[in-house]
């Protein structure tokens, strides 16, 4: 009991970080004020490429304010943000630009993958679009739609603060950069040939639907 | 019957190019001319020079290529004069089994700079004396192909993770033309008014 752990104070030359704690009551009273702290003050880093990026300036306006969750400060330095929203299509010349701008964010970080296209390629399943943007960078909260509704945003946001309120700062895997590999994907080519898969009518490429 | 309005420049074109003229029609209102590709860019230049042709606004530059493999790949031209306020479509017609190659006419209209380079990159049409050519949709170092080819599958030749890999690979900031990093690097020697107006802002004239 306590705040260190017995066990890597033994750990020779190892710095004994905050995260090598086994979770006790302290932990989930400090992990409540911290997520409840980042919860409700994710400033976002609108990535808007496309008609997804109309949806969300509509969520982010007057009527339906995104404002009120904590997202008063449209981030739009990636220095500076929280969540990285990808709102729209993302083409494969953008992709090293999201990569980067991902890679750019502090932690704690997280994304929202606003819409069909993000998510999965949408109706762009071609030779130019990122089938996807889970095949670049890692994704916590993906919202359907093409476009989704302001109230759909809404809704994968309240989702994220749910899963940052779970968790916790005893896990360490939680805050790992996951950066592109040597192999230059940040996940396994299979992976990544599985997540773009064709599916449904989208399989017969003579067919126009 | 009312008839199809060919526009008056194609009888001028037919009495000064000769068999160059190829054919023409009348598609939807709009007038098509096939020139051969050897007089194309003397066809275009006389179009735009002419004083009762003045087509000195090009709208677009173009490719296609039909699904009937036998029939040839045609650059389609479209070409608008501002001041007779007429359209005219130009089209010249490549053979797919050479190579295809047509003039650039870059110096004719500056517009077609991006234009061509965008025919260039979708169909592999080369447009000799273009300053530029290089792909312009696409990354530059893009390896598949050209994707507007009726050859060319829908989703590309490579994997997804091998698409994915090499548009991770690829430099987004190498895309600057020479002409605009030595416009950067020329900051210094433009004119002190230009360069005032560029630090404020200002793109152009206002008049």
């Amino acid at each position: 009991m306590g705040l260190t752990n017995p066990a890597a104070q033994h750990r020779g030359d190892e710095i004994t970080t905050i995260g090598a704690v086994s979770p006790n009551w302290v932990t989930t009273r400090l992990d409540f004020l911290t997520n409840w702290a980042r919860a409700n003050s994710l400033w976002p880093m609108p990535f808007g490429t496309a008609c997804c990026a109309i949806e969300y300036m509509a969520t982010a306006a007057s009527r339906f304010d995104i404002a009120r969750f904590g997202m008063e400060r449209q981030a739009f330095s990636p220095r500076q943000a929280d969540v990285l929203i990808c709102a729209g299509r993302l083409p494969f010349k953008l992709a090293p630009v999201i990569r980067r701008i991902w890679d750019q964010m502090p932690q704690p970080k997280w994304s929202i993958s606003m819409g069909a296209c993000a998510s999965s390629g949408g109706i762009f399943d071609n030779y130019s679009m990122v089938q996807g943007i889970d095949t670049i960078i890692p994704v916590d909260v993906y919202v359907p739609g093409c476009p989704p509704r302001p109230e759909g945003l809404m809704y994968g946001i309240l989702l994220l603060q749910k899963k940052i309120k779970g968790e916790s700062f005893t896990d360490d895997s939680l805050r790992d950069e996951k950066l592109v590999g040597p192999s230059g994907l940040f996940l396994p080519a299979e992976r990544v040939d599985e997540l773009s898969e064709p599916f449904g009518n989208s399989v017969h490429q003579t067919r126009s639907a | 019957m009312p008839m199809s309005p060919v526009s008056a420049s194609v009888p001028a074109l037919r009495a000064e190019f000769g068999p160059a003229v190829e054919r023409h029609l009348v598609s939807c209102g709009d007038t098509i001319v096939y020139v051969g590709r050897d007089r194309s860019h003397d066809v275009l230049a006389w179009l735009r020079d002419t004083p009762g042709q003045q087509f000195d606004y090009l709208t677009d530059v173009t490719a296609v290529e039909y699904r009937d493999p036998e029939l040839p790949l045609e650059v389609v031209y479209q070409l608008r004069s501002l001041s007779r306020k007429a359209d005219l479509r130009v089209k010249v017609a490549l053979d797919k089994r050479e190579p295809l190659e047509v003039r650039s006419v870059v110096d004719l209209w500056r517009g077609a700079d991006w234009l061509e380079r965008e025919a260039y990159d979708m169909f592999g049409v080369v447009f000799i004396g273009h300053p530029d050519l290089r792909r312009i949709l696409m990354w530059e170092t893009y390896a598949e192909g050209f994707p507007l080819r009726k050859d060319f599958p829908l989703r590309g030749h490579f994997s997804r993770a091998e698409q994915t890999r090499q548009a991770l690979a690829a430099n987004p900031e190498a895309h600057y033309s020479l002409e605009e990093l030595s416009i950067a690097d020329a900051f210094d020697e433009l004119p002190a008014d230009m360069r005032e107006r560029l630090a404020r802002g200002e793109r152009g004239f206002l008049k």
